[in-house]
């Protein structure tokens, strides 16, 4: 087993050097070929695994090298396959496949098809790293290398200032919540002297709650940024200039979820800390209803989806913080699927529409578009969690746990939010797919992407639809690692209610939808009543937090930036550094004037070393003789 | 009075002072030349009495090999003084002076 598992970690690092070996060369088809396949190399590894650990096997566990070793600090190179790791390996290695795939038809006309499929095979061995490190030094380094390749893609048009501005931002916002994650690293190894996963886990329990508590919020900080939860979350639609498969995989499926990822694997720790669970739990329903609402209104079919995500992972933190682990699992993996599709068939609709985001400006591509209205129709029902489609079964349990913990505020906020999630959904999909075709006003000529990305985008639209069926083997697999029990709502009456309740309740947000925008017939201008309302104005401008950065935080810590710049680092540092070199230098120009060439005056300054030596040795060693002497008349003198 | 090795130590000293005033204030090269010798020949002097006065040959060895290098360089030496008198028809130091950074 150990073979697919090496198989399944460094194939993608292969793929990537591979590429790596073709970016200053034009286009080359085959990259884009032996990455998919080493990619798909590593997802039947991965599968194998899979198949091992559902037969029951022991958790595959390797140590492929020491990495630190230093007095007691003792980090190996260590991976482990086990019912969590690998559902997490098959998402992510299942949606990079695919998404691989689909890049050679999306990247077709790109200069930086090369590069990109290096970036791209990068991510993926980051986050395999990432997803089966044994110890929370090797998930950090993990954690920095998706961040990386986040950066690199998000800011892959690099010449667009957008896209670079937005790669920094997504950047720096991480690197300040990475620093929260590495002090909790730190004091996990502080207090339990180990970062391997079983043995900080062992030691938990012996620490008392307030430890406990500091290193779970400050691991929550990390899992925050990547999971781009409020107040961290602003990057995450910014970050949709990157290519769209990158925001399918990355910004989607894979790396935004390691956040929950990092949640459910410290699952020990925060079922010792059930407040800080709680605190997550609220902001994560919080983030599913905030971001859902910016989703409403906004403009930018890309950024619709994104906030979309953002909702879906608040659904995840809010079961992961009520200690339904398994339920967050799942649901990451049902939305991996769906998403993802989402994404790329919204990469199809921009193809078509040249690069288009509005989707005011498109309306009645159902008829140039068949099978990508049919995957984005089909991913959307699965997104409103309607049966018996994927995320009816994720998002449905994760409300029966809500309900069943007793936590009806945050049941009820999640309720709401499922009714705006279908709500936003079908609006894009009304406008995009339905309606007067409004792009013929732009000149626009639209066509369907090429069928082979239609093939590489099935597996996900089966997998949309069927993968409730999973839910059963997925519990049992799980349900001993994530200590993982079924939600149980003691009176049948009350589950009948709430299951048929809720999917009134999102059909009539679909069915609302469609009413309001599939016969839309203009573009709007900005001059409608309910566009200059002070809601919709809020809801648009993401509730002016963007504002609100830069004009509080952005500016004010540019113009600090000026004034140490100015002050302390010309006057301060710069001058000294500056005043060393011109000693140096003053000193040179006076004394090359010694160097005149004259054979006369060299014996001189000869002779003048020849003393100078001299009588440093008489002195030193003089003084070496009587050091005794010189010592006690020093330390009578009292030096 | 006995000869003893502080003698040779002064002579040798005293020696090696005038070579050294000789090849600070000389701007005859062939004088500069003569100066170099009296430098390398007062400590040949202090070697052999040191030798001398410890019962080891090591140091009167040590004077032969200085003498032989002395001469090689004052072989080689004149050669080039012979070479630049030929040359520039003056061998003034102060006219050495192409050397200048």
């Amino acid at each position: 087993m150990e073979k697919y598992l090496y198989i399944a970690l460094f194939a993608p690092l292969v793929s990537s050097l591979f590429s790596a070996l073709f970016t200053a060369t034009p286009k080359k088809m085959f990259t884009g070929i032996v990455a998919s396949l080493l990619i798909f190399s590593s997802l039947v590894s991965s599968f194998v695994l899979l198949m091992y650990i559902l037969d029951g096997g022991e958790p595959v566990h390797v140590e492929m090298m020491t990495w630190m070793a230093t007095g007691h600090l003792y980090i190996p190179f260590g991976f482990i396959v086990d019912q969590v790791s690998v559902t997490m390996m098959m998402v992510v290695t299942l949606v990079s496949t695919i998404v691989h795939i689909y890049s050679i038809g999306y990247m077709d006309h790109d200069k930086g098809f090369n590069r990109f499929f290096s970036w791209l095979s990068a991510f993926v061995f980051s986050m395999m790293v990432l997803v089966m490190s044994d110890n929370y030094a090797g998930l950090f380094i993990g954690w920095e290398g998706v961040g990386l390749c986040s950066w690199g893609l998000i800011g892959f048009w690099f010449h667009k200032e957008v896209a670079t501005w937005a790669a920094n931002e997504a950047f720096i916002m991480n690197r300040i919540a990475d620093l929260g994650m590495l002090i909790g690293i730190f004091l996990v190894y502080w207090n339990t002297g180990t970062l391997q996963y079983d043995g900080a886990f062992a030691a938990f329990s012996t620490l008392d709650t307030a430890t406990l508590t500091w290193i779970g919020i400050f691991l929550f900080i990390g899992a925050m940024g990547k999971s781009a939860q409020f107040p961290l979350h602003t990057w995450l639609a910014d970050a949709m200039e990157g290519p769209t498969p990158v925001s399918a995989l990355i910004h989607a499926a894979t790396m935004v979820t390691a956040g929950v990822y990092l949640v459910v694997r410290s699952g020990e720790l925060y079922d010792l800390i059930p407040n800080v669970g709680l605190f997550i739990a609220s902001l994560g329903a919080f983030v599913a209803l905030f971001a859902a609402s910016m989703a409403l209104v906004n403009r930018d079919m890309k950024r619709i989806i994104a906030y979309s995500t953002l909702s879906q992972l608040g659904y995840m933190f809010a079961a992961a913080g009520l200690g339904a682990y398994w339920v967050a699992l799942f649901h990451l993996m049902a939305h991996a699927f769906f998403k993802a599709l989402l994404f790329l068939g919204a990469g199809n609709v921009m193809h078509a529409m040249h690069d288009e985001l509005d989707p005011f400006k498109m309306g009645g591509l159902k008829k140039v578009m068949r099978w990508t209205w049919i995957m984005m129709t089909i991913a959307s029902l699965a997104l409103a969690g309607i049966f018996p489609f994927a995320g009816f079964f994720s998002k449905d349990t994760i409300l029966e746990a809500a309900f069943a913990e007793h936590h009806f505020v945050i049941y009820g906020v999640l309720l709401f939010t499922a009714g705006l999630t279908a709500f936003y959904s079908f609006r894009l999909v009304a406008l995009i797919f339905h309606g007067e075709e409004r792009y013929k006003i732009f000149g626009i000529h639209p066509h369907e992407a090429y069928r082979f990305m239609l093939i590489a985008m099935s597996p996900l639209l089966i997998l949309a639809m069927i993968a409730g069926v999973f839910q059963v083997p997925f519990f049992e697999m799980v349900e001993e690692i994530l200590n993982a029990h079924e939600y149980h709502i003691h009176s049948h009456t009350t589950l009948l209610i709430m299951l048929v309740g809720t999917q009134v309740f999102v059909a009539l947000a679909i069915l609302y939808a469609y009413k309001k925008y599939a016969s839309w017939s203009s573009v709007p201008d900005g001059t409608s009543a309910i566009e200059n309302s002070f809601v919709y104005k809020l809801l648009y401008n993401q509730y002016y937090i963007p504002y609100f950065y830069e004009e509080y935080i952005v500016k004010s810590y540019k113009e600090m930036s000026e004034v140490f710049w100015t002050k302390v680092d010309m006057k301060i540092v710069d001058a000294t550094v500056d005043g060393i070199a011109g000693i140096i230098y003053g000193t040179g120009e006076k004394t090359r004037d010694m160097q005149s060439g004259n054979l006369s005056t060299m014996l001189k300054w000869m002779v003048a070393g020849l003393v100078g030596l001299l009588s440093l040795a008489v002195v030193f060693g003089l003084a070496a003789r009587y050091s005794d002497e010189i010592l006690s008349i020093l330390s009578a003198l009292g030096v | 009075m006995e000869i003893g090795l502080n003698h040779y130590l002064v002579l040798s000293t005293i020696l090696f002072a005038i070579g050294l005033v000789g090849v600070m204030r000389r701007k005859n090269l062939l004088l500069l030349f003569f100066a170099t010798e009296i430098l390398l020949n007062s400590v040949n002097v202090a070697f052999a009495a040191i030798s001398h006065y410890y019962g080891d040959l090591t140091g009167q060895m040590f004077a032969f090999f200085v003498i032989a290098i002395a001469a090689s360089e004052v072989a080689v030496g004149l050669g080039l003084l012979i070479v630049w008198f030929k040359r520039h028809g003056s061998i003034d130091l102060d006219s050495l002076s192409s050397m200048k950074g």
